[in-house]
Order: structure tokens, then sequence, then C-alpha cells
């Protein structure tokens, strides 16, 4: 076989672009929950109600410090196997949400330290003019301080975007067997000859993944950017 | 934090009770005493001028009146009421008092419009169509609906104070607080803001100005206010006060500042 055909083989025997579906399938669910909870978790961080920022502070602090792989296998040995906290009586399904949850969970700490990143660049000035006009706290945040944030912090979200889509394959962790990270074990097992290949397949497809993300946050965090 | 709690149902706006009152107020800041037993009315309409030097506590003064900072002790009376502490009654409060900051901080995310109509659309509950128009006729007033598709960084600084100041009066406040509103300007840029806060005061609103613009002091206050290290040193009508001022204090303090 050459090349072409080896590629050929590969893509035939195996559902390459359907692996890389389950990523960004998985990616798009979890920076949803991720940039939600995140982004409530940076305001409480800078919230005026104290134990709301010690909560946000001892989030940040414990997801963000234990490794993912933890967090996922958690999902599955812990919540699926000794507390039976299922979420679908469909195997695929319920490991699905589970690692949607746990990437979310975990990327949430990032996307917090993200946003508070974009709030430190708004001018205290702005949150007082807010609540001079009479807008309460979350009103204020919600008008006045968080669109100034996020386009502070779209750099980093960006970043924080990338290293998620990348760390999607650690859902093999919680037995989402479909995704590209386990699909890429399997061929490995099954063609032993062609491993250098396999490994090129996949680090080009999350190359042609991943560039554009990171164009695209560069463009828009220049596009956004508040003149002041 | 209040330390005498206030009689229930004092009547508001009872005849000849000042629009402000403070009360032998109290702040700290640490170890620093800023506010040292402030006692201080204005009466609706009035125009008082706080003066003094850099350090003694003006913007505190102001800060407090609207509840941006906390105080110690004493008391913050709008209108024959304490000033609430949180919630609504509290977002309430600072809609009825308009402050306008030496730094302008207008929304820099928002068009000049927006900056006038978010507080009257999101706190006052107008309908956008009538905030606008509310909000044109106020830009035409200071004179900058000409830029009212603009950013606020499109605009030079005495434009954006102009703003500043439509943007308090959209709130419909029933006292504005400006803080040093020129200390920030270029000096060619002065007067538009203070002719605007001129024609304002001759409207009958009532004002706290922190200013040291001497002409505006004399053109349109009723009243100056020395302050000096956290206390009211001494106040009188602008005229005696700039002439013939009672306090080494205010008097070492107009030396300086008259010297250029
Ligand atoms: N948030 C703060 N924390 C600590 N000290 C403060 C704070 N704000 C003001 N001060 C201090 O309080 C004093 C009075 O400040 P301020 O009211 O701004 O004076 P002024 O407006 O008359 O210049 C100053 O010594 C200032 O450094
Ligand atoms: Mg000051």
């Amino acid at each position: 076989m050459n090349l072409f055909e080896q590629v050929g083989f590969l893509f035939s025997s195996y559902n390459i672009p359907a692996a890389f579906w389950v990523n960004i399938q998985l990616t798009f669910w979890a920076a949803i929950g991720a940039l939600v909870l995140g982004t409530a978790l940076g305001v409480m961080r800078v919230s005026p109600v104290p134990s709301l920022r010690w909560l946000g502070t001892s989030y940040v602090t414990i997801f963000r410090n234990t490794p993912l792989t933890v967090i996922m296998l958690f999902g599955v040995l812990g919540v699926w196997s000794q507390l039976k906290i299922t979420f679908s009586q469909d195997f695929t399904v319920n490991f699905f949400i589970y690692a949607v949850v746990g990437l979310g969970l975990y990327h949430a700490a990032f996307v917090c330290e993200a946003v508070r990143s974009g709030i430190n660049t708004v001018p205290l000035g702005q949150a007082e003019a807010a609540r001079a006009i009479g807008l309460p706290f979350i009103p204020a945040a919600r008008l006045v301080l968080l669109p100034q944030a996020f386009r502070g912090a779209v750099a980093p979200l960006g970043n924080v975007l990338i290293a998620l889509i990348k760390n999607s394959t650690v859902a093999a962790a919680a037995s989402v067997a479909t995704e590209t990270s386990s699909v890429m074990r399997a061929m490995i097992d099954q063609n032993g000859n062609l491993v250098v290949l396999i490994f090129m397949i996949f680090a080009v497809g999350y190359v042609i993944l991943v560039v554009p993300v990171g164009v695209l946050t560069t463009s828009l965090s220049r596009k956004l950017a508040v003149s002041r | 934090m209040t330390s005498t709690p206030e009689p229930a149902g004092t009547p508001a706006a009872a005849a000849g009770q000042p629009l402000v009152h403070l009360g032998r107020v109290n702040k700290h800041f640490g170890a620093l005493h800023v506010l040292q037993n402030i006692d201080l009315d204005v009466a609706k309409g009035e125009v008082v001028v706080v003066i003094g030097p850099s350090g003694s506590g003006k913007s505190t003064l102001c800060r407090a009146i609207n509840r941006l900072e906390t105080i110690d002790d004493g008391v913050i009376e709008l209108d024959g009421k304490p000033l609430p502490a949180e919630g609504k009654a509290l977002a309430k409060l600072r809609s009825d008092v308009g402050m306008v900051f030496q730094s302008f901080n207008l929304f820099a995310h928002k068009s000049i419009l927006e900056n006038v109509t978010l507080g009257p659309i999101k706190v006052r509950g107008l309908k956008k169509k009538q905030a606008v128009a509310e909000a044109m006729e106020l830009l035409e007033r200071v004179g900058v609906a000409t830029q009212a598709d603009k950013m606020p960084a499109q605009l030079s600084g005495g434009q954006q104070q102009r703003v500043a100041i439509a943007r308090a009066l959209a709130m419909r406040p029933k006292v504005i607080l400006f803080d040093e509103p020129t200390s920030a300007l270029d000096p060619e840029m002065v007067n538009e803001v203070l002719d605007v806060m001129v024609s304002l005061a001759k409207e009958g609103m009532t004002m706290i100005v922190v200013t040291h613009e001497m002409g505006f002091a004399r053109k349109a206050a009723d009243r100056v206010v020395f302050m000096a290290d956290g206390q009211i040193v001494e106040e009188s009508d602008p005229e005696s006060f700039f002439t013939n001022p009672q306090s080494d204090r205010a008097r070492d303090f107009l030396g300086k500042i008259l010297t250029h």
C-alpha cells in the first residue's frame, strides 16, 4: 500500500470524522456550561458579598488544581458506580453527559479566571457610574461590567476554548468510547504498522480544528476592544 | 450603622426642611478620620460649593451622600428620610441623587445616546422611545445632540462631561453632586462645562459642587463650604468667603489658589 492507499484504508475502516464530531459535541456543550458557570463564579469573585467571594475562590482553587482525568474518573467510578446517579438509561448518552459535566466543571474554573481578568480591565469608575444611576449590583454587572469584561476577556477565553477542545479527549476516561483518542487507540491496537500515520491524522485533525479558533478570537479581541 | 434610629414615618419635604441633611457624620478609613462630625444642610434649589485642600474629604463627603461610601455614624437624610442601607430603596436613592465624576465615567461600550437612556429604561422603567426622546432633549440642552451616535472615546473631555451631566439629569434627580467636574479638563474646555452647570443652577437644580472654580462659585453658588482635614472649617456666601475669609486655614488656602 502506498501512503494514499493507507490513508484511504484507515478512513474507510474507521469513521474518523464521526470521532471528531463527538469531540466537537463534547466541546460545544461543555463550553456552554463552563461559560455560564464560570461567568457566575467570576461575578461572585468580585461581588460585595464576602461569602460569595469565598465560594467562588474555593471553587476555582479546587477545580483548577485537580487533574481533569481525576474529575472524569470520579464521574464514572464515583458518581455512577458508587452513588448510582444516572442521567440516561442509554449507556453511551449517560457517559457522554458525565464527560460534558466533568469538562464543564473543570473549565468553568478557567473561564472564571478569564472573566475576572476581563473585569480587571474595566476601570472602577464604570461600576461606580452604574451604581450612581441606581442600577443594583446584578443589573450593573450585566449591563455595564460584563459586556466590557467579555471584550477584554476574548483572548483568554479563546485560550480556554482551545484547551477545552484538546482536553475533550480526556472524555475517554469517562468511558466515551467513540471520541478521537479512544478511536485512535483502537486503530493503533489493530494496525501496529501504521502508528505514525495514525498519529499524524489525529494531530492534523486537531490543528485544523484549533487554529481557526485562535485566529478568530485574536481578531475578535482586536475588533471588540473598548476604546477609552 | 446609624446609632440613632429615626422616628418612623418622618413626613417628607415638610416646609422649611432641608433636602439634604447631614448630622454629625463620621467616617474613618482605617486610622484616618476623613469625615469629622460633619453637619450640613442643603435646601431645595440651593447651590453649595465645597472647597478645600486635596485630601480634606470632599470626595468622600459626596460619595457618602449617595452611599457609594458607608458612614461610621451620624445621619444623612434625603428629603427627610435616612439613606437606605441596601436593596431597591438604595437603588431608588441613588437615582434621586445624581453624580458627576471628575473622570466622566461614561459607559465606554455604549453610544452617547445609550449612556443617557440606560438609567431611564432600566431604573425608571421608561419605554425606549420615550427615553430616547427625553435623552435627545437633554443632549440638545447640553449642546452635544449631534454626537448622539458616537462612542464616548470619540468625544472631547468637555463634551464627555456634558454628556455625563445629561446622563445624571435623565434620572430626574432631586440633587446632583459634582466632584471636581472640570479638574480633568483641558483649560479651554472648562467653561463649556461650567456654563451648563450655571444654567442648571439658574433653573433651580439643587447642587453640591466640589470645585476650585471661583468664577463658578461667584456666579452660581448660594453658599461656599470650606473643608480641611475632614472638618467643615467655615461656611458663608461666596463673596464674603473669597474677599474676607475668617479662618487662617481658608486664608492660607485661598492665598495658594489665588497666586495662579
Ligand atoms: N477608599 C479609600 N481608602 C482609604 N483611604 C481613602 C479612600 N478614599 C479616600 N481616602 C483618603 O481619605 C482622605 C480624603 O480623601 P478624599 O475624600 O478623596 O479627599 P478630597 O476629595 O478632598 O481630595 C485622603 O487622605 C485619601 O487618601
Ligand atoms: Mg476629591
